[in-house]
């Protein structure tokens, strides 16, 4: 048991925390406000360990890391300084950014540096240099300043909140998953999560107005969120799933508002929000992006070597990037990594995900050298499908002896119900990319794509381009070309948005 | 005890007939599709005569997206059957420049059936799959080849479905759906 296997964190007792902190004071008063401190979190608890700014660069002593993480330091006669776990020694040199751990040489961003007697070395020192000599895992995680040491649970929690109409949705995302549960007291929802810790930011979400249902959220104990609830709340539906690494929690809150209401006062823009974040669509909450083949199933191979399985996945992580950034959408991955997913799987997790838009992502080719562009094709049906579709029911027998209808649902045939909507997208998507990637003569058609047909939403399948021109081939990987392809899917989003929340796309 | 011995004697005469129709007589009778199909075991014959048919048959169009016709001589068939096999092994065969096949190369045609509902099976060899480019752009062309040159030179073909090695596919690179019998689309034609 790996846990059992860290030692006590020799916590300083108050006396000479307190006697450290004025030393640290006085060496350091020559230098700017003090930064944020390191928290330690181990099994046995958590303590900080103070940084150092030296020109903007962070720094922790390191007489404290040796007495945090028993370190031997030594200061060799050449001005080497050796700092030694168990035989296994790191050598820093003063004025070298770089030092040998174990044999092996790192960089560090700045070389240690002498403050007032003391060595001080870069925070990354931590990671790139002890973790590797040490017995226990030592996770780093700089922009949160958390060092967790020791087989712990402590998932990184992102908090975002979305006023939909007069309802709103909070999604808490908590990576690695990490499973939670919500209870209500009187005007606070209580979010417990099963972990050690939790590595959320300070305040885990930004203030909100006073009239929002959301008026704050704090960290009440190491593993607990505490959401202050407003006036208008009226009740709360939890729900969670994983997604990749991540585990979802969304809580959809319900206001004693009516729809109606909102628009006689337009919600003041908070002052400190970035554009990117403004408010969420009516419509369009989730996106399904689709990289397609992966794994043993390489897709088109061009001549150069690139494969059509590396540009999708490329391209759809910029776009969810990209996406969720300036909508503040969700969007899943059918695929975050080089495997290969089952066909009917692709269109289940949009399905299940209760996604609002699919987008399957292909490289081409095409036995002609010189054919370029991009495509989109909508998913097409036999006349005599659609109709069996469209018919939608029938009539069962029943245990009583008559008969009754039922709704029938044909899964392969669920994209009949979105065809017009598909179609809607596809020349949305086709105009803002006219003017960012090569396209084919006429970039919108339709064709019996199997991934297409038994996504229950509109679903549309990129061709980004042909990996059998040679031309193609070196666009296809550049990042000009990539960013410019989902810079045009992003906009085709927003603009699909607006048409669903204006009342249709017919 | 004279019981038993017949009874293990009777199991192992079904046992070998099992057997026998399992590894003698199946094989011979080829990938049959399940379903009602009303075709003639026989291979191919070779037309009595020398007679031949136009037939209009198609290939890869310069833009690389669409498929071009051209009318040829196709060997005779007595009745839709054997003139439909006839036309694919024609469309299959290799071709020079200036025209490209959408057909792989190497790809022969394992066995054609024709259902009364007017559905063609026609059971390509592996090389359709392993010899494919993987676009889509390449993929439906080759389907709608051959598709597309049974249903045009045979009112009697509604629809046509793709097997690969005698068995029912899911797609030949992953994205036209070949689970059922495809219509005429002279959409994909120039």
């Amino acid at each position: 048991m790996v846990a059992l296997k860290v030692r006590p964190l020799r916590l300083c007792t108050a006396a000479t925390l307190a006697g450290l902190l004025v030393v640290l004071a006085v060496t350091t008063s020559t230098q700017p406000a003090q930064p944020t401190p390191l928290t330690l979190l181990a099994r046995d608890g958590r303590r900080t360990l103070p940084i150092t700014l030296v020109a903007d660069q962070e720094f922790v002593a390191l007489d404290e890391l040796a007495s945090t993480f028993q370190l031997a330091v030594r200061e060799e006669s050449l001005g080497a300084i050796t700092v030694s776990f168990k035989g296994r020694t790191v050598i820093l040199t003063p004025e070298q950014s770089l030092a040998s751990v174990a044999g092996r040489l790192i960089s560090l961003p700045a070389p240690p540096s002498r403050i007032a007697g003391r060595w001080f070395v870069p925070v990354e020192f931590i990671g790139r240099a002890v973790a590797p000599i040490y017995d226990v895992p030592i996770d780093f995680r700089k922009p949160s300043h958390l060092l967790v040491i020791g087989d712990l649970r402590v998932p990184r929690v992102v908090l975002r909140y979305d006023p939909i109409g007069a309802s709103a949705r909070l999604t808490v995302d908590a990576t690695p998953r990490a499973t939670s549960t919500v209870s209500q007291e009187n005007d606070t929802l209580t979010i417990r999560f099963d972990a050690d810790a939790l590595d959320a930011p300070s305040p885990p979400l930004a203030a909100q107005g006073s009239t929002s249902l959301v008026q704050s959220v704090r960290l009440a104990d190491p593993t607990t969120l505490v959401v202050q609830l407003g006036s208008r709340f009226a009740g709360f539906k939890a729900s969670s799933e994983p997604v990749d690494t991540t585990m979802r929690l969304v809580i959809d809150l319900s206001s004693t508002q009516t729809e109606a209401a909102p628009p006689t006062a337009p919600a003041p823009a908070a002052p400190d929000l970035p554009p990117a974040l403004a408010p969420p669509p009516s419509s369009i909450r989730t996106v399904a992006i689709d990289p397609g083949h992966g794994g043993d199933d390489e897709g088109v191979h061009g001549a150069n070597g690139t494969k059509e399985k590396d540009i999708v996945l490329a391209v759809a992580r910029r776009a969810k990037a990209a996406i969720e950034g300036r909508l503040g959408v969700r969007v899943l991955l059918t695929r975050d990594d080089d495997r290969n997913v089952p066909m009917d799987e692709r269109t289940a997790i949009a399905n299940n995900s209760k996604a609002d838009l699919f987008v399957s992502l292909h490289a081409n080719a095409s036995l002609r050298r010189t054919t370029a562009g991009a495509a989109i094709f909508v998913a097409a049906f036999d006349a005599e499908a659609v109709q069996t579709a469209g018919s939608g029911g029938g009539r069962v027998p029943t245990f009583g002896g008559g008969s009754r209808d039922i709704e029938l649902v044909f899964w392969d045939l669920a994209q009949t119900q979105h065809l017009a909507q598909s179609s809607a997208f596809a020349n949305i998507l086709d105009q803002q990319l006219h003017t960012r990637v090569p396209l084919v003569a006429q970039p919108v058609d339709r064709a019996p794509l199997r991934v297409l047909e038994s996504a229950n939403m509109p679903a549309v399948l990129v061709e980004l381009g042909y990996l059998s021109n040679a031309d193609q081939e070196k666009l296809l990987a550049s990042d000009a070309f990539q960013n410019a392809i989902v810079a045009g899917l992003t906009d085709a989003v927003i603009r699909f948005r607006d048409t669903l929340s204006a009342g249709g796309t017919q | 005890m004279t019981q038993r011995i017949l009874a293990i004697a009777a199991l192992v005469v079904v046992g070998a007939a099992l057997t026998w129709g399992l590894f003698v007589v199946l094989p011979t009778r080829g990938a049959q599709p399940a379903g009602n199909a009303a075709a003639a075991p026989a291979p191919t014959a070779p037309p009595a005569s020398g007679r031949k048919i136009k037939a209009r048959l198609y290939y890869v169009a310069e833009d690389g997206i669409h498929l071009m016709h051209v009318e040829r001589d196709v060997a005779y068939g007595e009745g839709p059957l054997e003139q439909a096999r006839e036309i694919v092994s024609a469309q299959v065969a290799p071709v020079s420049e200036p025209l490209v096949s959408a057909i792989p190369a190497g790809t022969t045609v394992r066995a054609l059936f024709l259902t009364e509902g007017g559905d063609a099976y026609v059971d390509l060899s592996r090389e359709v799959v392993s010899g494919h480019t993987g676009g889509t752009a390449d993929e439906l062309l080759t389907v709608y080849t051959i598709v597309n040159a049974l249903t045009e030179n045979l009112p009697a073909v509604k629809g046509v479905q793709l097997l690969v090695d005698g068995k029912e596919v899911d797609t030949l690179a992953g994205h036209v759906d070949l689970r059922n019998p495809l219509a005429k689309n002279l959409a994909w034609v120039q």
